[in-house]
Formats: C-alpha cells, structure tokens, sequence
C-alpha cells in the first residue's frame, strides 16, 4: 500500500510570468506506508514544493496527488481534510506559535478538525510526550521556552492532529547535535509507535544516513533516484554531479578503500563502519553497546582512530 | 517567489528621466503639479497634454502601465465628473428632466477637471514612482527637507525609519505567507465564517507576525550598533546626490511651459475650466 504517490505531477510558481521555470517537472514518486523517507536535494531543487504539494498547499498545474490512493483535489472543497491527513511541519516551525500556553498551542490543529473535551486533552499530551515535550511545560507561554523546546512544541502541534503521513521540511535546521537528536529521535518513535509514514526533508546527509529507510534524491525539478538509504549513499559521483555529499563516514570508508583497505561502499553510519573496519583488522568481536557510546560521544574520532590503529 | 509581488512601481529604465537627479525630480513634480492646476484655457490643457504625452514616450513605460495608476483613482475621477455635469450651472441648457439640468459648460468643465486629475498622476507617476526608486526618493527628500534641522525636526531619523520600512515590505510579505501557510496547514480557515470568527482566525497570524517584526527590528538595532550608528550626525553616503546642468535644465524647461500656460490662459482663452 503506497501512503503517498505522485503521479505526472507539474508545478511552476507565478506561471504567467515570462521566464518562469518549473519548480517540478513530470515528477512520478510513491512512498510506501510506514517507513521514514528522506528527501535531499540542492536548494532550490523543488523539495519544498513537493511537500506543498502533497498537503494541498500547493495545487499541481498538470498530474496527480493521490493519498492513500485518493485524488486529493478530487473535491477541493475538502482539502482542509487532507491537510489534518497530511500533516506538514514547515521550516522553522517556532514563529508560528501563538497561543498563551504550549498546551493551547498544540491543541490549535485538532480544535480546527473539531475534537474537544477529554479527547482532546489525551491527544495533546500524546503528541507532547512523542515531541519530548515535558508535562511541565505544557501550562507555560511558548515564548518562554528555548529554541529547541519551541521546535518541538511545534512539531507536537502537529502530531496532535493524528496525520496518517508526517511531512517535515529541515526539522533540524539550526539546531545543536542535541537538539537535532531530540528532534528527529521523536519523530522516529513516534513513526515506529504509530505506524505514520513519515517524510523528512533535510540537507543533512548524516541525519539522513542515521533515520531514514529510503531516500529522495531531487535535482534540477525532477527526482534523480528513489532507493533505500544504502545504495544512494554508494552513488557518491552522482550526488557530487548534483551538488550533493555523501556522510562523512561513507567518505572515510571511500579513502579507506583507496589506502587498500576495503570495508565496502555501502557504509553510511558510523556503528556500521566500526563494526566493519574492526572485521577487516580482524580484532576480537566487540561488544557492539560500548562501541555505540563511543561513536555516539565522538562521531566520526573514533572510526578515525580505527583506521589509523590499523 | 517574491517577484511577483510590485512594490512600489519602479519600471527599470534608462531614459533622460530616469537618470535625473531624484531632488530635482521632487522638485520638478511640485511645480508641473502648480501648473496643471494653474491651467485654465482649453489651449494650455493641449499643451500640457502634450508635454505629458512626450514625457512618457521619453521614460519608454508602457503606456498600459500608467493606465493601471490611474484604476485606483478611478472612483475620484468618476465622482468628480458626475458632480460637475449635474451640478454645474450655466448658460447653454442641454438637456432638461424634472430637476435634472445640464448644461454645456458643466460637461466641459467635467471634461477638463478629469483630463486635469489624470495629468496629475501622469506627473506624478512618470517623475516620481514609475522612474525612481523608493530608496532614492526616501534620500532625495531627506536632503531636500535638511534646511528643517534648524528647527530640530528629526530629519535624518525619519528618512531612515523610512528606508527601513520600505526595506522590509518584501520580508514581511513573505513571512506573512509563511505564517498563513503553517497556520493553513493546521487547519485554519481564514474564508468561511462570519465576520468576527474570520477576525478571530487572524489572531493565529498577527501574533507570530508581530512576534517576529519585533525580533527583526530587535536584531537590526543591534547590528546597526555593533556598526557604529549613532544617527545622522556627520554621516556621509556611497552614493551622493549629484545635480547636474542637465538637471536644472529639465526643471527650466518645466518653468517654461509654466510660463506657456500662463500666457495661453491670458491671450487665447477658449472654453476656460472653472474652479
């Protein structure tokens, strides 16, 4: 069952200008239920305009855009029901919080589909805790948290309205490791928990290495390839030919290989590239928790140090 | 995405006019505005009709383009036409219902009262919006207005509140569109509803828009200090205003045909316009 699928869809901002350039071209696209796909691409590749499209936002010039298998500009009348269905988290979601308290603010999305009462309250404090948004700050003013916290007031904001797919355009931007970690963690759990298809677009090709199934890979409005993580990863040349890069890791591993030490193309996560790298040294297996903490304290140092020790 | 909202009406030119000093055009635009009103002959409405009709083959703006400045105007010139043929009295009668008159000199008057208010906004359009920039009209005035430092007026501080406003127009645009989008794709709904629900449901709008105006002119203070402006007290400019003679030429020219209408009004009168 495909949660989301494009079909022959076009779109071009201000079409009657002279010189307009289409901002998607003939894309075709399906995501499959449940997973969390990423979705990459150089600015101005057409990533945002995708995810507008896909909630309605945006109405395609020519194609498309069915949800769960349903036209959603069958009745346009009904695309408010689309967007509770397809719930989007835009970039920086923080300078859309306006309620007196966070609890307030959260309940804004499920009050417009009309649920009140207990109902209400439970799916706040459901999407809260998923956004990893204490008790004790839901009687807060929004504007009193930190950068981080507000991030993910918003984001809760919009899990509260149940979405059968979760769209998030840069989650993360200009956030700290810590606050990308809390973030995208959340949206993972709540992703494995609830079974919602997830899509996230990102810049950030470790974030995607660390939380997706399958990439998106846009370029010049169109979609450059569709596949699990993996094997996007070991198209090094083509994401470079796009503007693109690869994690940091898959370029260790890439050097690696160069130096005569061969631990793969597909490595694109830094457990993953331990794990390998100790094989190939032949040390004794390790015990695979440790080596996590390490990696997770260190990023990349201590794959690093692995491959020099050997 | 932004381009596609005017603002202001600045047509990107090279003519004459464009290149004119901005002060000079300021003041050029006051005194063609002192001349169509000092019009009265139906010859020296001729003669302004075609120095404006020159002026704009000069700047090259389409045609169509000082059309659409006059739509917003459109009811002003409507009205006053309509005032003038019903109400104006006079010695020819043309026409007679009940209490309706009109007479021949209250649709000449009309006539001439609405080619009057649209040579104003050909004046005004083709020296000042059509052809400059906001920003070198917000320095033009602030330089020509320097004489009321004198008289401790702040100046230099309302040109720059100006620059800054009109700066941000296209941010703030944006962000409005931001925000109406985020707050859309939660589910607001800003069309159906009666009049205070669809006012309510601008609240989840302006508070984030304020919000943010807010931290932006926070932010642009500091980074104004930490650049050390301390105001309009010896501060001087990339591009300083230069006039040249071409310039006072132009404005002579303007005195001239000031002088040509005077003259027309006195020795050939023809059908003169009152009020």
């Amino acid at each position: 069952m495909n949660a989301v699928e494009l079909d022959h869809v076009s779109f071009t901002y201000s079409r009657n200008m002279p010189g307009a350039v289409p901002a998607l071209d003939d894309v075709s696209l399906s995501v499959k239920s449940g997973g969390i796909t990423g979705l990459i691409g150089h600015t101005g590749s057409g990533k945002s305009t995708l995810v507008q499209l896909l909630n309605g936002l945006l109405k395609p010039d020519s194609g498309t855009v069915l949800l769960d298998g349903h036209d959603i500009w069958a009745e346009p009348k009904k695309i408010r029901e689309i967007r509770f269905k397809a719930g989007l988290v835009m970039q920086y979601p923080e300078y859309q919080l306006f309620a007196e308290t966070v609890a307030e603010d959260i309940a804004f999305g499920p009050k417009n589909m009309g649920i009140g009462g207990e109902e209400l309250d439970a799916r706040v404090k459901e999407a809260a805790r998923f956004a990893g948004i204490g008790e004790e700050l839901l009687g807060k003013s929004p504007f009193d948290l930190s950068g981080g916290q507000k991030r993910r007031a918003a984001l809760a904001g919009v899990i509260a309205m149940n979405p059968k797919i979760l769209i998030l355009d840069e989650p993360a931007a200009g956030l700290d490791p810590a606050g990308r970690r809390d973030i995208l963690g959340g949206v993972k759990r709540f992703s494995r928990e609830s079974g919602t298809t997830v899509i996230i677009v990102s810049h950030s090709m470790e974030d995607m290495a660390m939380y997706c199934d399958d990439v998106i890979v846009m370029a010049r409005a169109k979609i450059l390839m569709h596949r699990p993580t993996a094997e996007v990863f070991s198209e090094a040349e083509q994401l470079a030919s796009v503007g693109l890069d690869v994690p940091l890791v898959t370029r260790v591993a890439a050097a690696l290989g160069e130096l005569g030490v061969d631990i793969g193309r597909d490595v694109y996560t830094v457990d993953y590239a331990v794990g390998k790298i100790l094989e190939h040294i032949g040390a004794a297996p390790v015990n695979f928790e440790n080596v996590k903490d390490a990696a997770g304290k260190n990023g990349t140092g201590a794959a690093g140090k692995a491959g020099a020790e050997h | 995405m932004r381009s596609d909202i005017t603002f202001g009406q600045y047509v990107e030119g090279d003519s004459l006019i464009h290149r004119l000093d901005p002060r000079v055009k300021i003041l050029i635009s006051l005194v063609f505005i002192v001349v169509i009103f000092l019009a009265r002959s139906l010859t020296a409405f001729v003669l302004l009709t075609a120095a404006a009709v020159v002026f704009v083959l000069m700047t090259k703006i389409p045609p169509r383009l000082i059309l659409k400045a006059m739509k917003p105007l459109m009811f002003i010139i409507v009205f006053t036409a309509v005032i003038n043929i019903f109400f104006m009295p006079g010695d020819h009668l043309i026409f007679e219902f009940h209490f309706i008159r009109i007479y021949r000199e209250g649709i000449v008057n009309a006539c001439l009262i609405v080619l009057r208010i649209m040579l104003l906004i050909v004046a005004t359009s083709v020296f000042l919006t059509y052809t400059t920039t906001p920003l070198a009209l917000t320095d033009a005035l602030e330089q020509l207005l320097n004489p009321l430092k004198k008289l401790r007026v702040p100046v230099h501080e309302f040109s720059m509140m100006m620059t800054i406003a009109l700066r941000f127009i296209p941010t703030l645009i944006d962000e409005t569109r931001k925000i109406i989008n985020a707050q859309t794709a939660r589910g607001a709904d800003f069309t159906t509803g009666s009049l205070i629900q669809r006012g309510r449901a601008l609240i989840p709008i302006l508070i984030p828009l304020f919000i943010s105006a807010f931290r932006r002119a926070d932010e642009l203070a500091t980074a104004m200090e930490c650049r050390c402006y301390t105001g309009g007290e010896g501060r001087t400019r990339m591009n300083s205003l230069k006039s040249e003679p071409k310039d006072w030429a132009f404005f002579c020219l303007i005195l001239a045909l000031g002088a040509g209408v005077v003259l027309l009004n006195r020795f050939f009168p023809l059908l003169n316009v009152t009020i």
